[in-house]
């Protein structure tokens, strides 16, 4: 990867993030600080690495991505409007009765949403199901499933990732966003994952860790992922809030009201 | 409605064998993939697995994984047809079908054996019978619940050729058959199988031959009453409770599920909101859980048998009468 395909990236999070600031004072609702901390995860995937046809979003030997943490769909939907699937105007009526674009992604809404999520790890399981229909049909397409720190909280994400393991779906690529913070606070004082390497190899998963905000070591990373002959989780160390320095690492923006003030402030600050 | 006019029950076959037996016929489908969790052999799954091992999905005991994983395997354009007892594939993973699949909407087809009392002596943890009522309750399910073996396997064949997600309740007693081999099923029928015109019943799943022999019963003591079955439950054939209104004095309901969100509660809406003014009456599981015993002891306890059926024909037509 190219330092100008890196600055190209690190322009377009920027965007991004003004999408994720702009949508959600907009609807006056919905969640910053986990669509914050995927940002550069979802644009190399999406950008650099995914096997997708811009001109044809549903083209049937596409990678399947799948979002699994479906409340962090505001860096989704700014993703497909960077790509050209839905317009600007859409993105605006986010949450919106008179818009398309659900508070979570909807398959039956938008049909670009390769499932429905939301109710944290059924998108594993729908992932892992993915995976294994695809080796079934012989097909070489990937899937790539981002996954929240909270999730494997969840009996069933451990259910998904033994029968993963147990049946080597290599073609299948968990992202864990390990950004640390839940609704009402800190992931590992809450009910703490770890140790979520040692758990997941034990799964029999191949598992990597990365900067989940540094472009080149992820590009590195899922090029590591397409390489393994186990499933993969890799483990990307990230910031919730990232880039609005106000917002990183406090767990009330998981999901707040932005105000006029706050929008300004925002703003101002990812025009830096 | 179809009027298929029953005279005899015909010989007793398990009505879950229906499941393994329309599996192997469409096993050639590549699109064909049959997940189970640890109960193959009871719901009869396993038999497609000797054929098509790679398309038989052993899941272990992950009902709610399987769900998602159905989900998942529909989005490749792959047909699952989840396996597993009434109460882990409709109570345990409700949300999975619910979120993963339904509003997803994917091709899943949910087969579930050993719904109602009818399961017998594991008791009430094996026994779901609000099953319809909460599978009912996700928009755009269907629900389908079969009487015998025949129209279990016709059933299964009209949900194969159905796109969409769907429920097949069918149970576990060895019971005898009411249809033919040639019988062909499309969902949202009902079925007439006796007509008659002092009462009608209107039943589903099992209880219908029971409410067919007490029909036969009644005949040869001058009572004329019409069995329906309501094969379908979700949705269920509204042209068919209106038959039994203009035909009869009055309907009697009977079902192996709670009342509430049944079939019972589901017809009694309908002609509310029609407007339609009739007797009524319900064999039911009321708001109650079941408990041990063999399927026939329980059928007789509560109602559900040839006698149960007669008792409460008898007394609503004194009523009516």
């Amino acid at each position: 990867m190219s330092n100008k395909e890196i600055q190209e990236l690190k322009e377009l999070a920027k965007r991004v993030r003004m999408d994720i600031i702009e949508m959600t004072y907009r609807a006056q609702s919905g969640h910053q600080g986990g669509a914050l901390s995927w940002v550069e995860i979802g644009l190399v995937l999406f950008f650099k690495v995914m096997n997708i046809k811009r001109e044809n979003p549903f083209w049937e030997d596409r990678d399947r991505f799948i979002l699994s943490k479906g409340h962090g769909c505001a860096t989704l939907y700014s993703i497909w409007s960077l790509l050209g699937w839905i317009k600007r105007e859409d993105l605006y009526l986010f949450r919106n009765v008179k818009g398309v674009l659900q508070g979570h992604p909807s398959r039956r809404r938008t049909p670009l949403a390769e499932a429905s999520t939301g109710s944290l790890s059924q998108g594993v399981s729908i992932s892992v199901g993915m995976a294994l229909g695809l080796k079934l049909s012989k097909k070489t397409s990937r899937v790539w499933t981002i996954i929240s720190d909270a999730e494997l909280q969840e009996g069933q994400t451990w259910e998904a990732f033994m029968f993963a393991g147990n049946r080597d779906l290599n073609n299948l690529t968990f992202i864990l966003d390990y950004n640390h913070l839940q609704i009402e606070g800190n992931v590992n004082e809450i009910n703490d994952p770890e140790p979520i390497k040692d758990k997941a190899e034990s799964f029999k998963l191949a598992v990597m860790e990365v900067d989940g905000h540094d472009i080149k070591a992820l590009y590195d990373a899922f090029q590591w992922a397409k390489r393994q002959s186990k499933p993969q989780l890799i483990i990307a160390h990230t910031v919730k809030g990232k880039g609005i320095s106000f917002m990183e690492n406090d767990y009330k923006w998981h999901s707040s009201k932005i105000t006029p003030e706050i929008y300004e402030k925002a703003l101002k600050e990812l025009a830096k | 409605m179809k009027r298929i006019l029953i005279k005899e029950l015909g010989d007793k076959i398990p009505m879950r064998k229906a499941y393994g037996d329309f599996l192997l016929e469409i096993g050639d489908d590549e699109r064909v993939v049959v997940l189970d969790c640890d109960l193959g052999h009871s719901t009869n799954a396993a038999r497609f697995a000797e054929k098509y091992p790679e398309r038989y999905i052993e899941m272990g005991i992950q009902e709610q994984n399987m769900m998602g994983i159905a989900a998942g395997l529909a989005a490749t354009g792959k047909i699952p047809f989840t396996s597993s007892f009434a109460v882990f594939s409709t109570g345990r993973p409700w949300e999975q079908v619910r979120l993963s699949i339904a509003y997803g909407n994917f091709n899943v087809k949910i087969v579930a054996t050993h719904a109602g009392i009818a399961t017998g002596e594991d008791g009430a943890s094996h026994q779901i019978c609000e099953d319809m009522a909460i599978m009912g309750a996700i928009p755009g399910m269907v629900i389908l619940s079969p009487s015998d073996y025949y129209s279990a396997k016709s059933v299964l064949r009209a949900v194969y050729r159905y796109n969409g997600y769907v429920y097949v309740r069918l149970v576990r007693p060895t019971s005898p058959t009411i249809y033919k081999e040639e019988f062909e099923y499309d969902i949202g029928e009902a079925v007439l199988l006796k007509e008659g015109k002092d009462l009608s019943i209107i039943a589903t799943g099992l209880p219908v031959h029971h409410a067919l022999e007490a029909s036969y019963d009644l005949e040869r003591e001058g009572i004329s009453v019409a069995v329906y079955d309501f094969i379908s439950v979700k949705p269920f054939d509204e042209d068919a409770v209106m038959h039994a209104v203009d035909n009869s004095l009055g309907i009697l309901i009977v079902e192996d599920h709670v009342m509430w969100g049944g079939l019972g509660m589901a017809i009694s809406s309908f002609l509310a909101r029609e407007r339609i003014s009739v007797p009524l009456e319900f064999i039911n599981m009321g708001d109650n859980f079941g408990r041990s015993g063999s399927y026939k002891d329980l059928y007789k306890h509560y109602g559900f048998d040839k006698e149960g059926i007669k008792r409460k024909v008898l007394s609503m037509l004194e009523k009516v009468g």
